[in-house]
């Protein structure tokens, strides 16, 4: 079983989300919120393409294959690009970044950092790797591993921001007798 | 959003760039004005009339995951164009094997299929005997079946008793309906107007319920009331059992009884009755219309159309077979 960004952004926002999303559940084609993702990534800036690399990266921890895609690395200043859409899950947004920070220091790669920018909003963040992420990083690799190898389906959250994930139909759909 | 396009005009369907080129020939083979649609705004296609094509078109529809149906001259489901599935689960699709295969946990579905179209096939009644119809005794005899449901403990058990609720349910139909009359049920061909219309509006529904499996991780070939078919996609068939009465049966009601289709619309010939052009037109745009409103879900507290609440319905059947929630049919609660 590989570890990936996706489920470490997914395992922060929600457990089923990415119990789900592991064993191929996938609802994100349903989502209008999504596709808007999709465009405003694809759209924002157009000429960056040219000046940076989108890299692939994989390493092994303690016999857990972990990979990565990053979509904008700039080589030079080291610094990896994200673009989302809106802070609404920022903390996840964070940990996939600091995921991606991780696999490079992984790959010999020091001293790298990560900007998340969101154009809708016009504000960017910046991304730091400290000690004691690596070993959250660590942890929360060994945690997802087990979370998506279990037969059980983790139960919903109940959140607030059930409502607007592409998953919501699915994990709340019910008939009353 | 997204929307269905109907086809009853032969011509000929190509790509243009990113959007579909329709001319329509007429008898003499004269094209006619070129009409586009945008690939972006179309769900699927239904094709009612001859069409040209050519696999340029198939590959763009590929990709697009835009699904063609096609129905014959005598308005027979013919057979579907669909785009390489897109959503696949190994998980979901070894889990639905293993509630086939269990004579036990297939039981369980099948019957639910049954206990929630039986439930609505009794709502539809209910409904028409409050508005002074006489439908006492089918109701009494639906209610009455629909008791052994619970008990059945094989599939052709639980079909036979499916087979008598439904039997019940079409002889209330000559009540219900004001300007014809039913008889009995005959399909392959049906033999009055009735019957032709539950014939054609059937299909539709089965369509529909495919179009929506096929945006699930649901293998729509795996059914467990009908059995899964060579050439079928019997899981739509499973879950037209639960829609028919909403979504086919109602419409036809009101479409009959309203006039808005009426004798005229059908083509009566010696031994067969088919909807006309014209009819099947009106039925189309009806079907689409209602397919299309949307009502308050009581436990997702959101507006759905009718058909997401066919998408729902497979859901609740993922959730079923990978343990997280046992599957209850949808049930009418209006």
């Amino acid at each position: 079983m590989k570890v990936n960004a996706t489920l470490i952004n997914l395992y922060t926002v929600c457990p089923r989300e990415c119990w789900l999303h592991a064993n191929g559940i996938n609802m994100e084609h349903t989502s209008e919120i999504v596709y808007d993702g999709k465009l405003l990534h694809e759209t924002s800036y157009p000429q960056r393409a040219d000046k940076y690399s989108e890299i692939e990266l994989s390493a092994e921890l303690n016999g857990t294959v972990l990979t990565g895609k990053i979509d904008f690395y700039d080589a030079k200043e080291k610094v990896i690009h994200e673009t989302k859409r809106g802070k609404s899950v920022e903390e996840a947004h964070n940990w996939q970044v600091k995921f991606y920070i991780w696999l490079l220091e992984l790959n010999g790669v020091e001293g790298a950092s990560g900007k998340i920018e969101y154009p809708r909003l016009r504000k960017t963040s910046e991304v730091l790797l400290s000690e004691t992420d690596r070993d959250f990083l660590a942890e929360s690799v060994l945690k997802i591993k087990r979370l998506i190898g279990q037969k059980e389906c983790p139960p919903t959250i109940n959140a607030k921001i059930c409502k607007k994930c592409s998953y919501y139909e699915l994990c709340y759909i019910d008939e009353i007798e | 959003m997204k929307k269905s396009y109907y086809l009853f005009n032969p011509g000929r369907l190509s790509r243009k760039d990113n959007t579909l080129k329709f001319v329509p020939v007429n008898e003499d083979g004269v094209d006619g004005k070129p009409k586009y649609l945008p690939v972006e705004g179309v769900k699927n296609l239904y094709c009612f009339g001859s069409l040209d094509t050519n696999s340029a078109l198939y590959n763009f529809l590929g990709k697009n995951q835009i699904g063609v149906h096609f129905f014959d001259y005598y308005e027979h489901y013919t057979g579907s164009f669909m785009p390489k599935d897109y959503l696949l689960s190994g998980k979901v699709i070894v889990n639905q094997v293993e509630h086939y295969s269990s004579q036990k946990k297939r039981m369980i579905i099948a019957r639910q299929f049954i206990e929630g179209a039986s439930f609505n096939m009794l709502k539809n009644l209910k409904y028409y005997s409050k508005r002074d119809k006489d439908l006492s005794k089918q109701i009494l005899q639906i209610e009455q079946l629909s008791k052994l449901i619970a008990d059945t403990q094989a599939i052709d058990e639980l079909m036979g008793i499916e087979g008598n609720i439904r039997s019940a349910y079409y002889s209330g139909f000559g009540t219900i309906i004001n300007d014809f009359e039913m008889n009995n049920r005959t399909k392959q061909p049906p033999n009055n107007e009735v019957n032709a219309m539950i014939s054609f509006v059937n299909m539709i529904c089965y369509t529909a319920c495919l179009d929506q499996i096929y945006h699930t991780q649901l293998n729509p070939t795996l059914s467990f009331l009908h059995e899964p078919g060579f050439r079928r996609y019997s899981l739509a068939l499973d879950l037209a059992e639960v829609f028919k009465p909403l979504l086919a049966d109602r419409l036809i009601f009101s479409l009959l009884n309203k006039k808005m289709v009426q004798k005229g619309d059908f083509d009566q010939k010696l031994n067969s009755c088919l909807l006309k052009e014209s009819g099947r037109k009106t039925v189309m745009r009806a079907w689409d219309e209602k397919l299309n409103e949307t009502i308050k879900h009581r436990t997702l507290d959101q507006s759905v159309s009718y058909k997401r609440l066919v998408r729902l319905e497979c859901y609740k059947l993922v959730k079923h077979v990978m343990g997280m929630q046992e599957y209850k049919p949808f049930k009418t609660w209006w």
